[in-house]
């Protein structure tokens, strides 16, 4: 009696949580399923009244942020009846925070989704975000970007399968994965896979660090096996992979060459001494401080390397078995810009998207120190390690050689593959099973989504 | 019957009669009491009840965070015992106790054990500088460790291979067997300052006449610290166990900074599985399944914990 009386508050309040705290079906109640009307004719956005877009973007560190500010501007001075209120997070809180900000009753009309399932394809399962595929027709955005671009932002409406179906958004700047080398020290640039080998043989020879690598915030391995993967592999089956066509495997011998090819750089001491347990910045940093002669490693590091190395730092992509033959890189494209479902002027959102990644734009973005991600006929520019990134950019994309990141496969994928190079480079499972292990993984994150 | 029960008085039945609180206490009713509790129970209702009893419910879902979710019961719990990337990450926590717990009060117990014994100049200095990495943020101590165990030119490796240790010297963090203690050895480091201070607080309770006495009957050091201080101590050593236990177990800043769980899944706790369940991959109803099992596995080991520490007291007595 007195110690039910002593916890009947108790009682109270768990029962009173316990109302609170069960509310439904989780996510049962929202209601985004809203008819979308179709655009026909550019809008007029002079005409639109006094619009206020409220835009997410993640263009937050230095070239980046010059380039959207002054967009921006451009904008709002081109259409006085409209102010942008900008909403500027790192990538990391725009990926955990969207899905909230979307979903909520006072949703952004432009935000940048993260290509892939995670993000993006939630978004579009949920019917947050609005395709724009009427928009392309009317901007001609389709033949503004090299194919895989365009499809790195396509989704079915299921939201479960990309690559396909309806565009969703465009993207302002376009990041390939290739070789940087000092140039106080590699002299002439590889023409071939072999040849790269023979120079990072040499070095090795020579007590330097043959290629920088540090793989201790796991996602970098990813970088340096689809490096590989590019030139043993053929390009639309690392794609067909990635997009999980019907019948595509990792378990094939393409696959499982480059995982050998890269088993061997580790074993043989081509990589960083104990890779696995040095950062990706300390990495890179030694390497601009001249230590090493290569560093395979994404776009996004140039303004730092030029900034620390000047005209000791070069560019180019891996090359394949044959010299001269069609370069295949790994890469892809910035967030894109995507128009919410709530947008109150889907119109005047589209007319900004695309005078984001329009000519101008274009202009805009290689002044400032970007590499723009549209199509052009000559790189968008010339001179030091930027024109070499933007001279590669354009070979690519006539070459249509871009191979999309293996992490979008499925929405657990990227810490099945990252996980798993670090236990091939360790020596801990054989290529073979390296495979093996990574197809079964997609086969599991398949079968339980 | 005993030849106690034959002196027992009327006066000392009623006595033994209102300890057992038959008779209302004086003062105001009983009652009342709660209102006084009230705000507080509100408070707590709203802002731990509500959210532990909501993370439940959703555990009982399969749900993406954003689209409808639908019912699947217990389901998500079976996975938590079923599933080989868990289980393996339960086990790390179990490890990790050892080094975010049992370290760090055997170093506080020794330091404790010393102080109880000597006379240290300055001492207040000491545990200031002792105590100090329990005040650094997590995710500086978590930089600063990963800069201090850098393969290559961290100070670990250079003063190992400084001294002609070069067999030593490892990728601490990257080495599969390594990663797991070296990350439990930033929780020794962070924890013992805690542990320490818990101690050395409670070895200046203790009445110095106890140690005289323990002296006369001949004991040494060892003996001294056995009878009298870890004794006296058992109290201090609980609050210090449970605090470091929760550390341990739910620790997620620590390994998302220093390794991401890797190298592999080495160093993968559950915590750290929450989070990229509840905000990566899109499995809300499996993170809050794991949240809750955590929290009953914190719950039961703190309660086992002081459970056998108020044992230990009531024996004595």
């Amino acid at each position: 009696m007195k110690l039910s009386r002593m916890f009947a508050p108790l009682v109270v309040a768990g029962a009173t949580a316990l109302a609170v705290g069960c509310g439904g079906t989780p996510g049962g109640s929202s209601d985004n399923a809203k008819t979308q009307t179709t655009a026909s004719a550019k809008p007029d956005v002079a005409k639109a009244g006094n619009v206020t877009l409220t835009v997410w973007d993640q263009e937050v560190r230095g070239g980046q942020a010059a380039q959207i500010k002054r967009l921006n501007g451009e904008f709002m001075a081109k259409y006085p009846n409209v102010k942008i209120k900008r909403v500027a997070k790192s990538f990391e809180d725009v990926n955990t925070t969207l899905k909230l900000a979307v979903s909520g009753p006072k949703a952004p009309d432009v935000v940048q989704a993260n290509q892939g399932l995670g993000v993006m394809g939630q978004l579009v399962k949920a019917k947050l975000i609005r395709p724009v595929d009427d928009y392309a027709k009317i901007y001609g955005w389709a033949d503004r970007y090299p194919s895989l671009l365009l499809d790195l932002n396509k989704f079915e409406p299921t939201g479960t399968t990309f690559g396909a179906g309806s565009l969703y958004g465009l993207s302002q700047m376009g990041e390939i994965v290739g070789v940087f080398y000092n140039k106080k020290k590699v002299t002439a640039v590889p023409k071939t896979l072999a040849e790269f080998e023979q120079q990072v043989a040499d070095a090795k020879a020579q007590g330097d660090v043959p290629v920088q690598f540090g793989n201790l915030d796991k996602w970098p391995g990813i970088h340096e096996y689809e490096t590989l993967l590019g030139q043993t592999a053929d390009k639309q089956a690392v794609r067909d992979f990635v997009f999980q066509k019907s019948g595509a495997s990792f378990d094939t011998p393409a696959f499982t060459e480059a995982a050998t090819k890269l088993q061997g750089w580790a074993k043989s001491g081509n990589f960083t001494p104990d890779f696995n347990g040095v950062g990706y910045d300390p990495a890179w940093k030694r390497f601009s401080g001249g230590k090493g002669r290569f560093l395979i490693a994404g776009t996004w590091l140039v303004a730092d390397l030029s900034k620390r190395m000047g005209d000791n730092v070069g560019f180019f992509l891996m090359p394949g078995a044959d010299a001269g033959a069609d370069p295949v890189a790994l890469g892809g494209e910035s967030l894109p810009f995507t128009i919410t479902s709530k947008a109150k002027n889907p119109d005047v959102a589209a007319a900004y998207i695309d005078f984001l990644t329009d000519a101008n734009a274009q202009k805009a973005l290689s002044e400032t120190d970007n590499l723009p991600a549209m199509k052009s006929d000559a790189p968008s520019a010339t001179t030091g390690l930027l024109g070499e990134v933007a001279t590669a950019w354009t070979t690519l994309g006539k070459a249509d050689g871009l191979i999309p990141y293996l992490d979008y496969t499925t929405t657990t994928f990227y810490d099945d593959i990252s996980a798993a190079i670090q236990k091939l480079l360790a020596g801990k499972t054989s290529p073979e099973d390296f495979s093996k292990s990574v197809q079964g993984s997609v086969s599991s994150a398949k079968a339980s989504s | 019957m005993s030849a106690r029960s034959f002196v027992t008085s009327p006066a000392a039945a009623l006595a033994a009669r209102r300890g057992r609180g038959d008779e209302r206490p004086p003062g105001e009713p009983r009652r009342i009491g709660y209102l006084y509790l009230l705000p507080a129970l509100l408070v707590f209702g709203a802002f731990v009840l509500a959210p532990l009893v909501h993370a439940f419910w959703l555990s009982l879902f399969d749900w993406d965070g954003i689209t409808a979710g639908h019912w699947v019961g217990l389901h998500n719990y079976q996975d938590v015992l079923s599933d080989q990337a868990l289980r393996t990450a339960f086990g790390h926590a179990l490890i990790l106790l050892i080094f975010y717990a049992g370290l760090p009060v055997a170093i506080g117990l020794m330091l404790a054990g010393v102080i109880a014994r000597v006379q240290v100049r300055g001492l207040p200095l000491f545990r200031v500088v002792l105590f100090l990495p329990q005040v650094v943020a997590m995710v500086v101590v978590a930089v600063m460790w990963r800069m201090i165990y850098d393969p290559g030119n961290g100070p670990i490796n250079t003063a190992l291979r400084g001294v002609g240790l070069d067999g030593l010297a490892k990728s601490w963090l990257g080495d599969f067997g390594v990663a797991l203690p070296a990350v439990g050895l930033i929780g020794t480091w962070v924890m013992y300052g805690l542990a320490m201070v818990l101690l050395t607080a409670g070895v200046q309770k203790i009445p110095p006449s106890l140690y005289d006495a323990a002296r006369v009957d001949g004991a040494g050091a060892v003996r001294e610290f056995l009878a009298v201080t870890l004794p006296a101590l058992r109290g201090e050593i609980a609050v210090a166990l449970t605090l470091t236990t929760i550390a341990a177990l739910r620790n997620f800043d620590l390994v998302y900074i220093t390794t991401k769980g890797g190298p592999g899944d080495a160093t993968s706790v559950p915590a750290f599985q929450v989070y990229q369940r509840a905000f990566e991959t899109g499995k809300v109803g499996s993170a809050a399944a794991i949240g809750i099992v955590l929290a009953a596995l914190i719950f039961t080991i703190t309660v086992a914990i002081n459970r056998v520490a108020e044992r230990g007291t009531g024996a004595r007595r």
